[in-house]
């Protein structure tokens, strides 16, 4: 059976050691819609993130407790295979950080740690891959050369090829588009409209009009408290909480 | 903790120089009255000739309003601010065109001994101009409920408008020489009551403004 939200979280709180990181989030994340991570530096919004596919246990010191249902199942209860969940909940970074290697071998990576051998699916993968992150036509005549030598913007529509060829259904962005230009920015938003179709997608960025532009729900998150969420709309329109408005305002932050 | 202080200075800006446009369009409305009572050409051709600057005035409203939203991407309450800027200087304008209407037939009729003493007419323009005085202030209070209150007195300014019409009429059915100037009075009564209306378009702004919520007072 379908859960209502592809992921609900529950009273969420994260310790860095003692310091408390996130207190008592309660948010759901919707199928197929782009929900924004919005909030100043050190809000949480990263951590947050990254505690959606376990990311922060490779952090010493981090304690988590609450609930963070994936379709139902709690992914930090003992019996979650980690390695699954984030083959699920794939994640792009702010800088692109292609392997150095070549564009094919960046592609090819995760479905051969997968145990996908055949070159034959490999090539199939990395040309599907790369299509639906719109870079196909810049790179089909340059795929054995190093993805180190593609631009800044092709770089990063790369490293989202690279989460869609493992297959993921939800996809982590943190910040993806802050060391990129305009142009390279705008296609990687008109990509994520297009991703929605097949995949949820959770984003954090620190571009209020990005969020106004691509996201259907916007969180805005301060001092490690989710304050306000709702649709994108809304929170842009006509803010419930006088501080989402004095964020999204530019009145601090 | 404010942040983006040049952009704070720049909508208060904007809403002074509205305001300002507000205390022009009254003044001009108040004269247009009192030259049509007093028979002065002079006030009359003021009116007149000072609505150009008005006009100029609401060309600078609205290229401060289009500016802001291209370089400072406002939202929420910064956008409704400047929507509704925009929307109000553009009720104000309207209204000083009316005030330009009554200095018109105030120096049409200048030469004329009036067929009664104008009463109801000034009663009817000291309700509109108070009524955009105060929606002004409740403008910059930001203060809904008042608006909503205010809002509400246009009903005195439609009643005294059927009123001047009704007596009018009897006028002109008594003698069809005063067919003439009882017209012009009708047109000022009717210029009058559009004013009231635009004020309480002006009260619907200030709603939508602190709210976010359209309202309609105008029925």
């Amino acid at each position: 059976m379908q859960t209502k939200h592809k992921i609900t979280v529950e009273k969420l709180n994260l310790f860095y050691g003692d310091f408390q990181a996130l207190k008592n989030v309660d948010i759901n994340i919707d199928f197929n819609k782009i929900t924004a991570l919005i909030g100043p530096s050190g809000c949480g919004k990263t951590t947050f993130l990254k505690t959606l596919n376990r990311m922060n246990d490779l952090i010493t010191g981090v304690s988590i407790n609450g609930q963070i249902l994936y379709e139902g199942i709690d992914i930090y209860n003992g019996n979650c295979d980690v390695i699954e969940l984030r083959k699920k909940i794939g994640m792009v970074f702010q800088k692109p950080n292609p392997f150095p290697m070549s564009v094919y071998d960046n592609i090819a990576y995760g479905p051969r740690v997968h145990g996908i051998k055949d070159k034959k699916s490999l090539d199939e993968i990395v040309e599907k891959s790369i299509k639906r992150a719109a870079l196909w036509d810049e790179v089909k005549d340059r795929l054995r050369k190093p993805a180190l030598g593609l631009s800044g913007g092709q770089q990063q529509r790369l490293c989202i090829a690279r989460v869609l060829a493992v297959e993921p259904e939800v996809v982590l962005m943190d910040e993806p588009t802050s060391a990129l230009d305009p142009i390279s920015t705008g296609k990687i938003e008109d990509l994520l409209d297009e991703l929605k179709l097949n995949y949820t997608i959770v984003i954090v960025t620190h571009n209020m009009q990005q969020a106004g532009r691509i996201s259907d729900t916007t969180a805005f998150f301060l001092n490690g408290i989710m304050l306000e969420a709702g649709p994108t709309d809304e929170i842009f329109y006509k803010p419930k909480n006088k501080r989402t408005e004095d964020y999204i305002s530019g009145r601090f932050g | 903790m404010s942040s983006r202080q040049h952009y704070l200075d720049k909508l208060a800006d904007l809403q002074r120089e509205l305001l300002r446009m507000g205390c022009n369009m009254e003044e001009a409305v108040k004269k247009s009255i009192t030259a049509l009572v007093n028979h002065d050409v002079d006030m009359a051709q003021e009116v007149i000739d000072g609505d150009d600057a008005l006009d100029d005035l609401l060309m600078s409203i609205e290229s401060q309003c289009v500016k802001l939203i291209a370089t400072e991407q406002p939202v929420a309450k910064d956008l409704r601010l400047i929507f509704t800027a925009l929307k109000i200087s553009t009720d104000l304008e309207r209204m000083a065109d009316y005030a330009v209407d009554i200095a018109k037939i105030a120096i049409r009729l200048s030469d004329e001994i009036y067929i009664k003493p104008l009463i109801d007419i000034p009663r009817m323009a000291d309700l509109a101009i108070d009524m955009v005085q105060d929606s002004l202030e409740a403008y910059v209070k930001q203060d809904a409920s008042a608006a909503e209150e205010i809002s509400h007195r246009d009903d005195m300014i439609d009643g005294l408008y059927k009123q001047i019409f009704r007596e009018l009429l009897t006028y002109m059915i008594e003698d069809p020489k005063n067919i003439n100037q009882a017209t012009y009075f009708i047109f000022v009564s009717r210029a009058l009551e559009r004013i009231g209306d635009h004020a309480t378009n002006l009260c619907e702004w200030i709603i939508y403004l602190v709210t976010g919520e359209r309202k309609d007072l105008n029925n």
